[in-house]
């Protein structure tokens, strides 16, 4: 009996290979843009957590100091006070976007992901003159010249050198420790630390790794576009699999006729959906990995170029991923078809079997659906106006994005009725009629496509809006001409003599990391100069800005440092348990994760009187001629001196890397949206005949009734990318307002662009004539026996 | 042997007037090897009643039973085992599977049931002159092969009891004849009943016995 039943309901897919192929590739294109996400996500995870716990910094308490940086001396005087410790030292080697991570291998932490030093010789050839670095294997090809010799290992975090603590502060050109870990296991009676140094602070270990929480939004990001390509390629299951079920409703009631169970049928339905969702979630799960493969590099440098995060540019099979790749797959599927099993039984055998030809949508159902879209977009208003953090904004979008989906069927019979009355030719008011009748049979694929003209009308204003002010605002920023770095305080002094003459401003970049709000960051001394007072690009700022700050009376923080804390104008920031000062302005500080704070330069050198500067920013009239002198006549390396262009070259080269993935996202998803509209239009064709054969027996040729159906197709896509543009730009609003804001930390003025939407509108239209193109060759091809079929009732 | 015996049988339907009484108090009974015709006007309850008798729907009062079971009092999988095994229902749209061709939808009944005998399949699509079309799918056939082939699917499956609702009326009058000359022949050669649905006083004539209906009542 199962068999049998099972074979009649295969049958369907054999002789309809065409709907059979649309559910399993509109499956496959569902779980295969969440799978390569999340494939992507995964992959970047295991970065950061090899990188973060190579020393076990994510599970042991750290001591660092409150007013300044720690040194050598530090650890030592902690060992003699009976502290268990071990001294790290970690930071970027200059110019090539790797790190150094240097440790001791006498004191640190057992278990640890570090080299094993206990081969023969493996010790003393670490630590004697000019030591081992380790590295990945993807960093080999990076290494510049005059290291130490490499040696390979799968263990280590790509982009990291990791090597002895020594051999990592000539590298780094440092006398500091970035940190000093506290193992477990502390003896007792070992002196408190207040009174070994009253800076001294204790941090408790984090969870996850810092860069792990920088970098969650960004994979928040990706994670939803991967989620609205899901529901773009739900919306494509979902058409075919009704339609599946709508054109086999007779084919149900004969069969329980026959005598199959309800729960039997019910049960082979369940069982298919699950055969599909297989089919389709394996191939899905083979397309992420090569929609993953693709944008990883992508990615890894837009995390590098971001976050300074390094992430492996190849990808590793992680059952996590595919395994949730199937699960959405079994989801998609069971979302698809659970409203038309459970309705099959809750079914009585005689109820009316006539296939309604996928225009379910009655008066009521359409009624449902538009008050449903009205409500979640009340929903989106007040989640935008009142909602707070990223899952507001997120939600907010979410309902915005399904509110607009849901008023589309209603949005376009209202328009086309208006429409309507602007025909007078019989033709056309058919047209007008027919075309309204087809809504409900093409508004699936009609809100797919809305969801992905409305996503990239507001992701290429939110890129849009980016650009327009990071280019201002680097113009802004990168006010001087050359920007050079010095290798010793000597050299720095050397050099400002040398360079007198030839400059109308030299002045110094100069740094302290410092614990902003409880977290690492960064606090800048500044010179009193037209540089600054001219060109900073300052968000807010008391009237005496710049007087207060080079009195020492004032300090600017960075946007990222003001939301984050709600420290603005006015407000008094902490930087040391013993130091406050009154905020007197904020400025933008695209790009940068960390809170910042610029104060005076003698504030500064009083504050840290060890620091000197290595790196200035100078203006010259010649600055190339200037540049050449440098390199020829100092003798300074040609890469410590770098122009201002290339500095915006670069910044401007991390910026287009962050947005690749998004937009290569947006492209996808568009490419899904194209195919929902094509399976559709494709699917419905064949069940148009009863509508078309009429008026082809009053007189329209098979070929004019074709170019009707290709204008319809081109008239509907056109209305929906309109409907599209004002629905992109609510979510650019929620993109540049609510979650950028949320993700980065800051906030851009939305920018419009209708020179994109114009050729948008135009790629809608190329994109429903493609779609609608080989449905009207079949019409215009149709042998005059199918359509006579319809009248002879044997259809 | 009485394979079917109804007794006091009602039904009604929920209208947006109120109920709607279809069938008042209904009695017959049928033997094995013999035909009764089910006669009336449109609306006078033949096919209800026929639909209660095949277990595609339930009474709301009286009991019919089929072969010493009273189908009232099964549940839906117990009536769905009935219309495999007991019951072969024929009807007026057909009801072919679409996506089968003639030869699997001939056996398809016959299959449900595990009943399929494979040289009586063939038999019956030979009486039925089917067999050139056994590798056509329903859309490619005529009308009147299309209900020749149900006639088969019922009869492949051995049903006892074979309900025909208006077996011949969307055929021409030649072709209904034809129709009908082979089913009463086949029903017969199984020994069968047969209970057929018409509205044709001439068909009707044809079979053993003769029940009007008149606005839900035996006339």
């Amino acid at each position: 009996m199962i068999r049998a039943g099972a074979q009649a309901l295969w049958s369907h897919w054999a002789r309809h290979r065409l709907q059979l192929l649309v559910v399993i590739i509109g499956l496959a294109l569902a779980t295969g843009l969440w799978t390569g996400v999340q494939a992507i996500n995964a992959e970047a995870r295991v970065s950061y957590d090899r990188a973060a716990s190579a020393l076990g910094q994510t599970n042991l308490q750290q001591i660092t100091r409150a007013d300044g940086p720690l040194r050598l001396a530090d650890f030592v005087a902690l060992r003699r006070a009976g502290w268990l410790v071990s001294p790290i030292a970690q930071g970027g080697l200059r110019g090539t976007g790797l790190e150094v991570l240097g440790f001791d291998p006498f004191t640190a932490p057992q278990g640890a992901a570090v080299p094993d030093l206990r081969g023969a010789g493996d010790l003393s050839a670490f630590l004697v003159p000019p030591g081992v670095v380790f590295v990945h294997p993807e960093t080999v090809g990076r290494l510049p010249d005059g290291l130490p010799p490499a040696r390979v290992l799968d263990t280590i975090a790509p982009g990291r050198l990791v090597t002895d603590l020594s051999i990592a502060m000539q590298l780094l050109r440092s006398d500091t420790l970035s940190s000093i870990i506290v193992l477990e296991n502390q003896p007792q009676g070992r002196t408190p630390l207040s009174d070994l140094d009253a800076s001294y602070m204790l941090s408790a270990p984090s969870e996850g790794s810092d860069i792990a929480r920088l970098t969650d939004s960004f994979h928040l990001n990706l994670t939803a576009f991967g989620l609205l390509s899901f529901a773009v390629g739900l919306f494509i299951v979902h058409a075919a699999i009704g339609l599946a079920f709508e054109q086999r409703r007779v084919l149900f009631r004969t069969l329980r006729a026959l005598g199959l169970p309800q729960r039997a049928l019910v049960g082979l339905l369940a069982a298919e959906a699950f055969v599909l969702a297989t089919v389709g979630g394996s191939l899905g799960i083979v397309l992420g990995y090569v929609v993953a493969a693709a944008l990883l590099p992508g990615v890894a440098a837009t995390l590098s170029g971001l976050y300074g995060a390094s992430v492996s540019g190849s990808l590793s099979l992680s059952p996590i991923w595919w395994l949730t790749g199937f699960v959405m797959a079994y989801i998609g599927a069971a979302a698809a078809a659970g409203s038309s099993l459970w309705q099959l039984s809750r079914l009585p055998i005689l109820a009316p079997a006539m296939p309604r030809a996928w225009a379910r949508a009655n008066a009521r159902t359409a009624r449902i659906q538009a008050f449903g879209g009205l409500g979640l977009l009340t929903a989106a208003l007040i989640l935008g106006v009142a909602g707070d953090g990223l899952v507001a904004g997120f939600a907010c979008l979410a309902a915005l994005l399904l509110g607009a989906a849901l008023l589309v069927p209603t949005a376009l019979t209202l328009i086309i009725r208006g429409l309507s009355r602007f025909g007078t030719g019989v033709v056309t008011r058919w047209v007008w009629a027919d075309t309204r009748q087809q809504i409900p049979a093409l508004s699936l694929a009609l809100m797919a496509l809305l969801l992905a003209l409305s996503a990239n009308v507001g992701v290429s204003t939110m890129v849009g809006s980016f650009r327009g002010t990071f280019i201002g605002w680097l113009d802004q920023r990168l006010a001087s001409d050359l920007y050079v770095t010095t290798r010793t305080p000597a050299e720095a002094a050397a050099f400002q003599d040398f360079v007198a003459d030839d400059v109308h401003a030299i002045l110094p970049i100069i740094s302290a990391d410092i614990t902003l709000g409880g977290t690492p960051g960064e606090v800048f001394g500044i010179k009193d100069h037209a540089t600054y007072r001219d060109h900073w690009p300052l968000l807010e700022g008391a009237p005496d800005v710049w007087d207060r700050v080079a009195a020492g009376t004032g300090v600017l923080v960075n946007e990222q440092l003001a939301r984050r804390d709600d420290l603005w104008t006015g407000a008094t920031l902490t930087l040391a348990p013993d130091w406050r000062m009154q905020i007197v302005g904020v400025y933008s500080d695209y790009g940068n994760p960390a809170g910042q704070a610029i104060i005076g330069y003698d504030t500064f050198s009083a504050r840290f009187p060890d620091i000197s500067p290595l790196r200035f920013a100078i203006s010259a009239d010649a600055p190339a001629a200037l540049r050449d002198r440098i390199v020829m006549d100092f003798g300074l390396p040609p890469d410590n001196t770098i122009n201002q262009e290339e500095v915006k070259a670069f910044s401007l080269e991390v910026f287009e890397q962050t947005f690749l993935v998004t937009r290569a996202l947006n492209v996808l998803t568009l490419g899904v949206a194209g195919f929902a509209l094509w399976a559709s239009l494709t699917t419905v064709a064949t069940m148009r005949l009863p509508q078309l054969a009429p008026v082809w027996a009053l007189g329209l040729t098979r070929r004019h009734l074709a170019t009707l159906e290709m204008g319809r197709a081109l008239v509907l896509a056109l209305l929906t990318a309109v409907l599209a543009v004002p629905v992109g730009l609510g979510l650019a609003w929620v993109l540049l307002a609510i979650v950028n804001v949320e993700a980065f930390g800051w906030r851009l003025p939305m920018q419009v662009f209708p020179w994109d939407w114009a050729q948008l509108l135009l790629w809608a239209l190329v994109g429903a004539a493609l779609a609608a193109a080989l449905p009207m060759r079949s019409i215009a091809k149709l042998p005059p026996s199918e359509l006579l079929k319809v009248f002879a009732h044997a259809r | 042997m009485e394979l079917l015996h109804a007794t006091d049988v009602s039904k009604s339907f929920e209208t947006g007037e109120g109920p709607l009484q279809v069938l008042r108090g209904v009695s017959l009974s049928l033997t094995a090897g013999t035909s009764l015709a089910l006669t009336g006007e449109s609306g006078s309850g033949k096919s209800t009643l026929l639909y209660l008798i095949g277990g595609l729907d339930v009474p709301d009062a009286g009991h019919i039973r089929i072969a010493g079971t009273d189908i009232a009092g099964l549940d839906d999988p117990g009536r769905a085992a009935l219309r495999r095994g007991t019951v072969g229902v024929v009807f007026q749209q057909f009801n072919l599977i679409p996506s089968l061709d003639v030869a699997a939808n001939l056996a398809f009944h016959a299959r449900l049931s595990g009943r399929h005998d494979a040289a009586w399949t063939a038999h019956l699509a030979e009486r039925l002159g089917l067999s050139a079309l056994l590798s056509r799918f329903p859309e490619q056939l005529s009308g009147g092969q299309q209900q020749r082939v149900a006639i088969g699917r019922t009869l492949a499956a051995k049903s006892e009891l074979v309900l025909a609702d208006e077996p011949t009326g969307n055929l021409d009058e030649a072709t209904g004849d034809a129709v009908m000359d082979l089913l009463l022949e086949l029903v017969s050669e199984t020994g069968a009943g047969l209970l057929m649905v018409t509205h044709s006083m001439r068909l009707a004539a044809r079979l053993d016995r003769q029940v009007g209906l008149r606005a839900g009542v035996i006339a």
